[in-house]
């Protein structure tokens, strides 16, 4: 009754109204769902959202985790367990009387070897240095190449790059050492460190990284006439940090757990991987050494990685395949 | 990708085709206004080629010659090694079933097991993230620790697993989880899991991160109604590169076993249980020094690998622009 009264301009303020009122409803929406977003900080889903579930994820998440992380724990545990408590039955997931014996008595038998322990360390820190530095010098340059420039031969290059990732040291190693015993190279630093500098996983991800970096910026540091070496160093790898970051720690774990096997032979070129595991070829009787000295060779990558994970998770964001 | 364009277009000026003469002498010129670039690439390219580019490539031709590091030259026995090793050498053909098996386990379960916990670890709090992604990652990073598993599955009384089995009443006497040859290559295949979480679960995490937050609003729109949904339509597609970066790792760790295998089965282990394709090259390549037959078994596993990089690239090729 009262409709067929209204007047049209009466009508049309009645939907002015309606949709006024209908986009209020919307904005309200809007904030709630925006201030719901910011709440779930770091969250990147819209739908099926709640606390419930993000509880039940935390919950699987950490008995898995504790699955993950058990052996590392026992392995510290063990380290730091005196002789007595390491033949205790049934073994115990703590230690009642923690000492750093362990360590002490992997310094004593490591050092009663041919050669002092410290020259292993030394090898290690050594091998280590050298082969990660090399890798990222070469390993930079080539990918800014790569990556940038367009010369003959660049695609079949980038293409071999990306098969040679299947081919990893641990695939090539009777190949490598037919090579290296060719060159003259077994039982020398080199042998140590030449394959890690040839890592192409560090490469790869240096060329995926570098290929995000705009085209524009290089051509205008073309432009002024700087040479190809001085935009690489003094251009492109400033901005490139996370990928710099990410294949120093990756080299780095690569070169520190580098077992030199049967590329070296002499005792005084052995690194620690390599002298951990002779002493724990001693096997049970030694248990609480070998724990400890896993303890001792774990530190260090991981130290590494901690300080420099948002570097990786960056790098790895680019890592991806295109073809 | 301009100047690439442009190159086509001094390449080809007047659609005219270029002579081979021609061709070679815009390529030589190429090459020599781009020498910088061949230069700056020249110090990796060295070392490239000599460690990883020749060793596989020599892998065939040294697969011919029956070859043991001392007698030079090697001797042309043809296709000798490839023979024995497809028709008489049983413990190869055995170890292509355990390097299947150890394939199957590591390979897809691990790539699944990675994307599902990536996923979830993604759904959380960002200090939780960097929690949890450090103790996934933390035991492929931590060099020789898998010989704790040595204590956790030891054989007698001492063993963490044997243990809590008898406590709680399961079992009444030790199992000797490493050698014998029911369990072995299950614990081995566990310890192999538990390394798995490397490079690709990081790719994969980073993928994840790097999702552009309007994809899920603008696919809540359209009517993406859960979490499934969501994954299927938004999540996987917009992650085919890291997919594929992921595959690729996963091939190398899963189909190169052997390492975890032989120091903890024991090597050789107990009825060849343990025993990959990599055990076997490793077998006759440093005990036995016949590196002619130890480089064939490596040529067939590289070609094992490529194809199937090369299938996994088909599979995953529709997400991939």
């Amino acid at each position: 009754m009262a409709k067929k009264e209204l007047k049209p301009s009466q009508i049309q303020a009645q939907i002015e109204a309606e949709n006024a009122a209908a986009l209020e409803a919307l904005r309200k929406r809007r904030e709630k769902e925006h201030r719901k977003m910011e709440r779930s900080k770091g969250s990147n889903k819209q739908v099926g959202k709640s606390w419930k579930n993000d509880i039940g994820i935390f919950l699987f998440l950490t008995i898995l985790g504790l699955f993950m992380i058990l052996p590392i724990y026992i392995a510290i545990v063990t380290s730091l367990k005196p002789v007595n408590e390491i033949f205790i039955m049934p073994p115990r997931l703590y230690a009642m009387d923690p000492t750093f014996d362990n360590f002490k008595d992997l310094f004593v038998v490591a050092n009663n070897s041919w050669v002092p322990f410290s020259r292993n360390v030394f090898n290690s820190v050594f091998v280590t240095v050298a082969a990660t530095l090399f890798h990222v010098l070469f390993a930079c340059t080539a990918g800014f190449i790569l990556a940038k420039c367009r010369f003959p031969g660049c695609k079949a290059i980038n293409k071999i790059i990306v098969i040679a990732l299947l081919f990893n040291s641990q695939v090539t190693y009777i190949m490598q050492y037919i090579v290296m015993a060719n060159l003259g190279m077994i039982n020398t630093y080199a042998a140590l460190i030449f394959p890690l500098i040839a890592s192409t996983m560090g490469l790869y991800l240096m060329i995926q990284s570098v290929g995000q970096i705009p085209d524009a910026m290089i051509e205008a540091a073309k432009v002024d006439g700087a040479s190809l070496m001085r935009i690489c160093w003094g251009i492109v790898m400033p901005n490139s940090k996370p990928a710099l970051m990410t294949i120093i720690i990756f080299q780095f774990q690569a070169a520190w757990n580098s077992n030199g096997g049967s590329l070296v032979y002499d005792e005084a070129l052995k690194t620690i991987p390599t002298v951990v595991q002779q002493i724990a070829a001693a096997g049970m009787a030694r248990q609480g050494a070998i724990a400890a000295s896993a303890v001792v060779l774990m530190i260090p990558p991981l130290a590494i990685f901690i300080a420099a994970q948002s570097n990786v998770m960056e790098t790895m964001a680019h890592a991806g395949m295109k073809d | 990708m301009a100047a690439e364009t442009q190159k086509k277009e001094i390449l080809l000026p007047n659609e005219r085709k270029m002579s081979f003469k021609e061709r070679w002498g815009y390529t030589w010129h190429e090459m020599k206004r781009n020498s910088m670039c061949y230069l700056m690439m020249l110090p990796f390219m060295i070392f490239f080629l000599f460690f990883t580019v020749i060793p596989v490539v020599m892998a065939l031709p040294i697969g011919f010659t029956d070859f043991d590091m001392a007698h030079f030259p090697p001797k042309f026995v043809g296709l000798q090694n490839f023979y024995t090793m497809f028709l008489e050498d049983d413990v190869f053909i055995g170890s292509i079933r355990t390097t299947l098996i150890f394939a199957i386990f590591t390979g897809p379960l691990s790539y699944a097991l990675s994307f599902f916990l990536a996923w979830l670890i993604n759904e959380l709090h960002p200090v939780l993230k960097t929690i949890f992604t450090l103790i996934f990652y933390a035991p492929s990073m931590a060099g020789n620790i898998y010989f704790v598993w040595q204590l956790i599955f030891s054989g007698d009384a001492y063993g963490y697993l044997n243990a809590v089995l008898n406590e709680l009443g399961f079992t009444t006497a030790a199992i000797q989880w490493l050698t014998d040859a029911n369990y072995l290559l299950g614990c081995v295949i566990v310890v192999q899991l538990w390394v798995s979480m490397g490079a690709g679960f990081l790719a994969m995490r980073a993928g994840f991160q790097g999702i552009d937050k309007a994809m899920y609003e603008a696919g809540a729109i359209e009517g993406i109604s859960n979490r499934w949904q969501e994954l299927i339509y938004i999540t996987i597609p917009s992650m085919g590169p890291q997919l594929m970066f992921a595959a690729v790792m996963q091939i190398v760790s899963s189909f190169t076993v052997d390492l975890v295998g032989r120091s903890l089965a024991g090597f050789p282990s107990t009825d060849y249980k343990a025993h990959t394709i990599m055990t076997h090259a490793f077998d006759y390549g440093w005990i036995r020094y016949e590196m002619g037959y130890a480089s064939a078994i490596c040529f067939v596993l590289f070609l094992a690998m490529l194809l199937c990089n090369q299938l996994i690239s088909k599979i995953l090729g529709k997400y991939m622009n």
